[in-house]
């Protein structure tokens, strides 16, 4: 860990946040929002990669976690209108039990079978969602009052700023022995419990964590739009593009997965002009990367690092 | 008569849903892979046909024809071109290639997905039926496109039982499924078992998505539920259990229509929802599945 701070790796994370903050004193608003909305993105696929990469759980669902984090800061904020800070601050204690919940079969169950409980798990609350349309806006989506602040640029900040520290404590957390031990019992459990690491705990730990930062990014992000829909914060697609941001951008790596997530988002855009294509080229684009760079973009920059 | 129409209603679906679940679960049986570009194939092959018979118009039969011969081929092409890569790849470590695998193919689908929404647009298409007309059963009025695709998919299952525990090559695949490194020691080739199961795994979903764009129409936004729903099918029979599936989809078939009718189509998927959950909770494994 103290390895960390004189690496080079830090040095260029460091390097890119400091010219990341500079971003609003020079460009529009524009760009300030697809950012704002990448950074949030960039946390949802840290928290996914904690889980997969270190706990070795695939999670099909990670909007799970996002959307009752999101729905639950909305929903509080519609009905009672509480303050901004405690709906956010209510919405990732609903998504950490939202990861209990999914936790507890994920100790039983392993490999796809996981897999499917958790894309089970989106495909029921997005019928919820639906059924109790009273409560939450139904397909048409939930109309949130209050919003964090309209300034673009302070948007932007506390966006830059959560990722940041999200991503200090996420990447701290696995490359600390309880990394070390989650790593172990996600590629031998039985070998990591028989050396006396409790897995049940470590496993636990992973999740809440997880969720914790997932429910957090997604109540943030909805009180950034002013409103949450299923096709934002739940629909198995928004899943699919963490997932694929992760790998994308190298999973075990964590700091990988906000630069995934980041490309992901920016690619998107860039692309709006080629119209329905879009999706067909990024998907195209992370296909080859999963099939000729497994790694990822940090992983193969990584390892030439260290091969050098 | 309600109760008939809910047996009627409810045979036709669960057979489409076996049908389109078999292939799945084979594929899983006896290459471990999880293809989540299924829904692609099937649309792909229901798309296929209807622009065959629709455009081009060269007559039901044959746009079925090309249907079933577009899905057997975008098979292929998923198996050369992202599958094996990935399986053959020395880079990729052996207990990554799962997730791998599911990564690859859920982008590989996404991309047919987005093909198809790019030249045909996203709007839904019904192939022309084969059979027109209604007839009266037990006084239900029953389409007669609706007692062909129940026909068919029970036809098309029993051709590949007898297939696959009567024929020599269905024999190698069986033994593949139960133990493949028993049957590479036995002299056969492992991959060109691969490639059989692919075959009939195309020709399958191909059938399965041509019935489906007969019965009840398909577009580009189908993709991610049928995969979602064999997904389920087969998780609940117990992933590489073929009969497994057949009793999932019969299951998820029923509850489906059961729900719809006497509930309301907009619950429609909950309760099959909430039985994987209770299944996953008991018996892991599934219905009739092997650890």
């Amino acid at each position: 860990m103290s390895g960390f701070f004189t690496s080079r790796l830090f040095f260029v994370s460091l390097a890119l946040v400091v010219i990341a903050a500079t971003l609003p004193l020079y460009v529009s608003g524009y760009v300030l929002g697809l950012l704002t909305v990448a950074f949030y993105f960039g946390v949802f696929a840290m928290a996914w990669d904690l889980l997969f990469g270190f706990a070795g759980e695939v999670n099909f669902g990670p909007t799970f976690l996002i959307g009752v984090g999101a729905y639950t800061a909305g929903i509080l904020n519609n009905q009672f209108g509480w303050s901004v800070y405690l709906c956010i601050l209510l919405g990732a204690l609903a998504s950490v039990i939202a990861g209990l919940v999914l936790a507890l079969p994920a100790l039983r169950v392993r490999g796809p079978y996981f897999g499917l409980t958790t894309l089970v798990a989106v495909l029921m609350l997005q019928n919820f969602i639906v059924v109790f349309a009273d409560l939450t806006g139904g397909e048409i989506g939930l109309t949130i009052p209050d919003v964090i602040t309209i300034n673009a640029g302070a948007n932007y900040w506390i966006a830059l700023g959560f990722m940041t520290i999200s991503a200090a404590i996420l990447y701290g957390l696995s490359q600390s022995p309880i990394g070390l031990v989650l790593q172990a019992s996600g590629q031998d459990p039985v070998q990591a419990g028989a050396l006396g690491f409790n897995i049940v705990k470590h496993k636990l730990a992973a999740f809440i964590v997880s969720a914790f930062f997932s429910g957090l990014s997604g109540a943030l992000l909805v009180f950034y739009f002013g409103t949450a829909s299923v096709g934002t914060v739940v629909d198995v697609a928004v899943g699919v593009n963490v997932i694929v941001s992760a790998v994308l951008g190298g999973r075990r790596t964590v700091l990988g997965a906000a630069l995934g997530a980041i490309f992901l988002i920016v690619a998107g855009e860039f692309l709006r002009p080629t119209g329905e294509l879009a999706t067909f080229i990024v998907s195209a684009v992370a296909l080859l990367v999963v099939l000729f760079f497994p790694g990822g973009f940090l992983g193969a920059a990584l390892s030439r690092e260290a091969r050098s | 008569m309600r109760a008939f129409q809910i047996l009627i209603d409810g045979f036709a679906i669960s057979a489409l849903y076996a049908l389109g679940a078999t292939g799945f679960t084979l594929i899983f049986g006896v290459s471990g892979v999880l293809n989540l570009s299924h829904g692609a194939i099937m649309v792909a092959a229901a798309v296929a046909a209807w622009a065959a018979a629709s455009i081009l118009n060269v007559g039901t039969y044959a746009g079925a024809l090309i249907g079933v011969a577009v899905a057997l081929i975008t098979a292929f092409a998923t198996y050369f071109a992202v599958v094996k890569p990935i399986q053959d790849s020395r880079r990729i470590p052996n207990e990554e290639k799962e997730i791998f695998v599911l990564t690859g193919t859920l982008l590989w689908g996404i991309m047919i997905q987005e093909l198809i929404a790019y030249f045909f647009t996203n709007n839904a298409k019904t192939v022309l039926p084969i059979v027109e007309g209604v007839v009266d059963i037990l006084g239900v009025r029953t389409p007669k496109n609706e007692i062909f695709t129940a026909i068919v998919c029970c036809l098309v299952i029993a051709l590949l039982w007898l297939l696959v525990n009567r024929t020599r090559t269905g024999k190698a695949v069986l033994a593949a499924s139960m133990n493949p490194r028993g049957v590479t020691l036995l002299g056969l080739e492992l991959t060109n078992i691969f490639i059989v199961v692919w075959a009939i795994y195309g020709v399958l979903a191909g059938i399965a998505g041509v019935l489906l764009g007969m019965f009840l129409g398909v577009s580009s936004y189908s993709v991610g539920p049928l995969t979602a729903s064999a997904f389920s099918i087969v998780v609940l029979g117990g992933l590489g259990s073929v009969s497994g599936s057949l009793i999932a989809a019969f299951v998820v078939g029923y509850l489906e229509t059961i729900t719809a009718y006497l509930v309301s189509p907009a619950y429609r998927t909950i309760p099959a929802l909430l039985l994987l959950v209770v299944v996953m909770y008991i018996r892991p494994q599934g219905l009739l599945g092997r650890r």
